[in-house]
Order: structure tokens, then C-alpha cells, then sequence
């Protein structure tokens, strides 16, 4: 009885999260342009005009070179921080964590409007890169969280067994520390590129009349004008999401990224 | 390796870079978005320096009031209905097996990684008169004809709890997945249901854990900025689209400034309230 109450209980919520997805998939089939569900035909042509359309296939380039480099930047950003953190022993130096941690707690309009305001102050408003710059530190979080998570599950004892052969700090670094903390580096990565391939409203403020990210576009098109083009490239999206979580509960520990064990590695 | 204090100069090399970056282009944004809350407004441009406090002196008005009311409750309800799906959800989820809670895993990250333009075109598609699910009820017979449901503010809210339960189930997922197994244990060699187990020995051993996850889903519900703008009416937009609004469409930044700084200063007293109830429950 109980076992069958609880399996409703999940397949409601599964339902309640998945039916705008179904709808979603279920509109970009359509044959004819129209958003109608159920579909009317079956066709995969609004699959292809993402590639195909020049507008689309632009936002979709745009979109991605944006979170390949921001999600780079805020790695490279993220992890001597979290080594000097783990490596040393600074209280100061948390006040950058917190820094660090900011951006994704305060409600993301502040920090969108932080930005807007900084760059038109600056008169670099609407150049490309300074998206790059914005979205990298919009995310820095998630690289520095998942960073200081695989720092605190290195077993110092294997960095003292180095050090204690005579490694000085950077071979202890490139030999010891950085094979052990990829897996949690590699998966900082990937949340802030999903992430910022999603991300509207820092692109939008920073970019948003200069440049089409592909949130922006299919935000233009539900303000102009409604083609089945937006539910097909919703669907990618989705698809890329579930891709990379998928690859990452893979080849890496899930439970453990998101705090199902505690971060002093028992 | 032990953890020791820093030696020379040399060994604050590391924090050089993320150091310059995070003051650069955090902390020296926001203290800019914070003078310009001070600035007058310039129809043509950006704006011009001032000293005034007009913009803060409108939020004195009914309209304003009004605006923050209605974001206050939205967020609230939000934040209710959120976790009072998602806390037996977690728990639940934390009794299945390891592959059945990855497999959720993946599939809330993915929601919840969604862009909110994408989440409100969803819902817009859902809720309205052409490819909406009372298509799917005219299909089954339950209703005569199509309606649209939107633009209200149950679409609003609805299309919130979605955008936020993900958030609120991940939240959760650390302390139930961590909570102690023996009480459990205890409560059914007792005698307790489950059920009965659940009500009265989790749900207060989580006291704080659940007000600390209402003030978070409460915040992140705060800054919901599309959803409001393309599921309700007008008098549905809060705080964050009004915020949006005037910097883009009415090209009052000062304003939109001061609005944001009074925003930030409301999520801080959040976030400061939440660390404290999550010390009182670590020392208690």
C-alpha cells in the first residue's frame, strides 16, 4: 500500500517536471508552422533549421563560444583560490570566497545590473568579451564549490609521502594534486557550461542589443513572432543538459558533488 | 602536505589572479551599480552624476508598495508550496537505491539548469488555448473546449514552483541523505508507521534545516525576473522585472539601481538569517 502511494507520489512529480518538456517536444514535430499539440504530422525539419537558419545557427555559435570561454575563465579563476584555500592557512583570504559564493546566491538581476551599470561606466558596453567576463564570474560558484569539495577529499598523507621524497610544491601540484582533484574540476566545468548556456538575463544586459545568444533569441522570438524553432532548440538544450549530467553521474560521483557525503571525505 | 600559514610574499601568488578578477569585476561593479542608485536620470544616456535620493523617494509610493507586496507573497507562496512538495519527496528519495537516486539526480539538474526564457515558453505552451493541456482533457472528454489558463497569477505561480522545486529537492537532498539512520530505526522498533515516523521524529529533527531551505527558495524565488513578465498580467511583475524594465526598456538605471541595492539588502538579511538558524542547529 505504501510502496504504491510512494510510487504515485514520484510518477506525479516526474509528470509535473516533465509535462512542459513533452509539450515542448511534442510542438516541434509539427509539420506545418504552427505550435499546436498534440502535433499535427510528424517532421524533424525544425530540428534542422537550428543548424540550417542563419539566425539560429548564429545564436546557437554565439551561445557556445560564450560557455566554453566563461566556463574556462571561471575555472581558471576558481582553482588557485580553492588551492591556496586548502593549501594555506589565510582566514582573510575566505573573504574572497564569499565573493566567490555571492554572485549565485543574490538574485541574479542584481548581478546583472551590477554588470550593466560597470560596463557602460567603463564605455565597453556591448563589446562580445565582456560577456565572457561576466558569465565567468556569474558561475565562478560552481567551479569553486565542486573544487573545494575534491580538495577536501585529497588524503593529505599522499601529499606528505610526496613532499617527504623531496617533490617541491609544484611537482606535488602537477603529479599528486591535479590527477586527484580532475574528476571534481572537469565537473565544475561542465555545471558552468550548462549553465551559462541557459544563462539570459547577465548575457542579455551585457550583450543583449549587440549579440543573439540563443535565450535571447528565443526570447526575441516569443516577444515577434512564435516558430516551432524554439521548441526544437528548447529540447536540445534539455538533451545537452541531461547529456552532460548523465556523463558526469557516469564517470564521476553525483551523490557526492551534491553533499550526500560530508565534504571531510567519510 | 600540512596546511601552513603563508611564508613570503611568493606564496600569495595563487590569490593574485582570482583575487584581481573578483574585485575587478564583482566587487567594483556592484559599488558602481551602488553610486549610480545616487545619479539622476539621462533621458538620452546612461546618466548623469548626481547626489539625489529621488530614487529612493519613490519607493514611497502606493504603485511601489504595491509591487513589493506582491513579490513578498508570491515568493512566500512559492516557497511554501516547494517545500512542502519537495521535503517528503527528498526524503522519500533518500530511502530508494543509489542508481534510482542518481537517475532523479541527473534529471533535477537538467530541469533546474532549464533557462528561465525557456521555462516560461514551456509553461506559455502548456497553460494556453492551442497546444495546451486542456487540448489533452478535450481529447479525453473531460471538457467541452480549449481554454487558455494564462495570463494569471496561478500560471505565474505555477511556473515558479517549477522553476524552484529542483532547487528546493537539491537543497534538501544533504541533510535528509545524511540523516541519522538509528533514529529512524528507533521511531519503527517503537512501534511508529512510517508515516508516523516521518511527522514526528524527521520532520523536527529538520526544524531548521526546513526554515533555512524556505529562506533559500524564498530568495531564489525573489529573483525570478521572465516568468511573472510572460505567464501573468502587469499587476503580476515583481520586484526583479520591474528592476529589468527600467534598466532596459525605460532607460532609468538610477532607478533601477536603487531598486536593485534595496533588493540585495532584503536577500542579505535572508541569507544572514539563514546562517544563523544553520549555527543554531549545528551547535544545538
Amino acid at each position: 500500500m505504501s510502496a504504491f502511494l510512494r510510487r504515485l507520489y514520484f510518477t506525479a512529480v516526474a509528470l509535473f517536471l516533465a509535462a512542459p518538456i513533452i509539450i515542448v517536444a511534442g510542438v516541434s514535430v509539427n509539420v506545418k508552422q504552427d505550435l499546436s499539440f498534440p502535433p499535427k504530422g510528424f517532421s524533424l525539419s525544425w530540428y534542422g533549421q537550428i543548424f540550417l537558419d542563419p539566425g539560429w545557427r548564429q545564436a546557437l555559435f554565439a551561445s557556445i563560444v560564450l560557455a566554453i570561454t566563461a566556463a574556462a575563465l571561471a575555472v581558471a579563476i576558481a582553482l588557485p583560490l580553492a588551492w591556496f584555500l586548502w593549501r594555506r592557512i589565510a582566514p582573510w583570504a575566505n573573504v574572497f570566497q564569499i565573493l566567490g559564493l555571492a554572485p549565485f546566491i543574490l538574485p541574479p538581476v542584481i548581478t546583472a545590473l551590477g554588470f550593466l551599470t560597470f560596463w557602460a561606466t567603463a564605455g565597453f558596453y556591448g563589446q562580445p568579451w565582456t560577456a565572457v567576463i561576466s558569465h565567468a564570474i556569474f558561475f565562478v560558484t560552481l567551479p569553486l564549490v565542486t573544487l573545494s569539495l575534491g580538495f577536501a577529499s585529497i588524503d593529505r598523507a599522499l601529499v606528505e609521502a610526496a613532499s617527504t621524497m623531496g617533490a617541491d610544491d609544484r611537482t606535488v601540484l602537477k603529479t599528486v594534486v591535479l590527477p586527484l582533484i580532475m574528476p571534481y574540476l572537469v565537473s565544475g566545468y561542465a555545471f558552468a557550461f550548462v549553465l551559462s548556456l541557459n544563462e539570459y538575463i547577465v548575457a542579455y544586459m551585457t550583450v543583449g542589443f549587440t549579440m543573439e545568444t540563443l535565450p535571447i533569441k528565443i526570447f526575441n522570438a516569443l516577444r515577434y513572432g512564435y516558430t516551432p524553432t524554439m521548441a526544437s532548440v528548447s529540447i536540445f538544450f534539455v538533451a545537452i543538459a541531461a547529456l552532460v549530467f548523465g556523463l558526469i553521474a557516469r564517470f564521476g560521483d553525483i551523490r557526492r558533488l551534491l553533499g550526500a557525503l560530508s565534504s571531510d571525505g567519510n | 602536505m600540512r596546511r601552513e600559514r603563508p611564508q613570503s610574499f611568493a606564496d600569495y601568488t595563487p590569490l593574485f589572479f582570482p583575487g584581481l578578477m573578483l574585485i575587478v569585476f564583482f566587487v567594483v561593479p556592484f559599488s558602481t551599480m551602488i553610486a549610480v542608485s545616487f545619479f539622476k536620470r539621462d533621458p538620452v544616456g546612461f546618466y548623469t552624476r548626481d547626489f539625489v535620493f529621488d530614487n529612493y523617494a519613490r519607493f514611497l509610493s502606493t504603485f511601489f508598495g504595491g509591487v513589493l507586496g506582491f513579490s513578498l507573497l508570491l515568493a512566500i507562496g512559492v516557497a511554501v508550496c516547494c517545500v512542502l512538495i519537495a521535503f517528503p519527496f527528498t526524503y522519500l528519495l533518500t530511502q530508494r537505491p543509489r542508481r534510482v537516486q542518481t537517475l532523479w539526480l541527473v534529471g533535477l539538474l537538467s530541469v533546474l539548469s532549464l533557462s528561465e526564457v525557456i521555462i516560461g515558453f514551456a509553461w506559455s505552451t502548456l497553460l494556453s488555448r492551442t497546444a495546451g493541456i486542456t487540448n489533452l482533457f478535450v481529447w479525453l472528454g473531460l471538457m467541452e473546449a480549449p481554454v487558455a489558463l494564462l495570463p494569471s497569477v496561478w500560471a505565474v505561480l505555477t511556473g515558479m514552483v517549477y522553476q524552484a522545486l529542483p532547487y528546493t529537492i537539491l537543497v534538501l537532498y544533504p541533510a535528509l541523505v545524511r540523516l541519522d539512520p538509528t533514529l529512524l530505526e528507533a521511531a519503527r522498533t517503537l512501534g511508529a508507521s512510517p508515516v508516523r515516523a516521518f511527522l514526528n521524529v524527521v520532520t523536527p529533527a529538520l526544524r531548521n534545516t526546513l526554515v533555512a531551505t524556505l529562506i533559500m527558495v524564498f530568495v531564489f524565488a525573489l529573483g525570478s525576473y521572465l516568468l511573472p513578465q510572460i505567464l501573468g498580467r502587469p499587476q503580476h511583475w515583481t520586484l526583479s522585472v520591474l528592476i529589468t524594465d527600467q534598466a532596459i526598456y525605460q532607460s532609468n538605471m538610477p532607478f533601477a539601481a536603487a531598486m536593485a541595492v534595496f533588493l540585495v539588502l532584503i536577500s542579505l538579511a535572508l541569507v544572514g538569517l539563514t546562517l544563523f538558524v544553520g549555527r543554531r542547529e549545528n551547535a544545538g
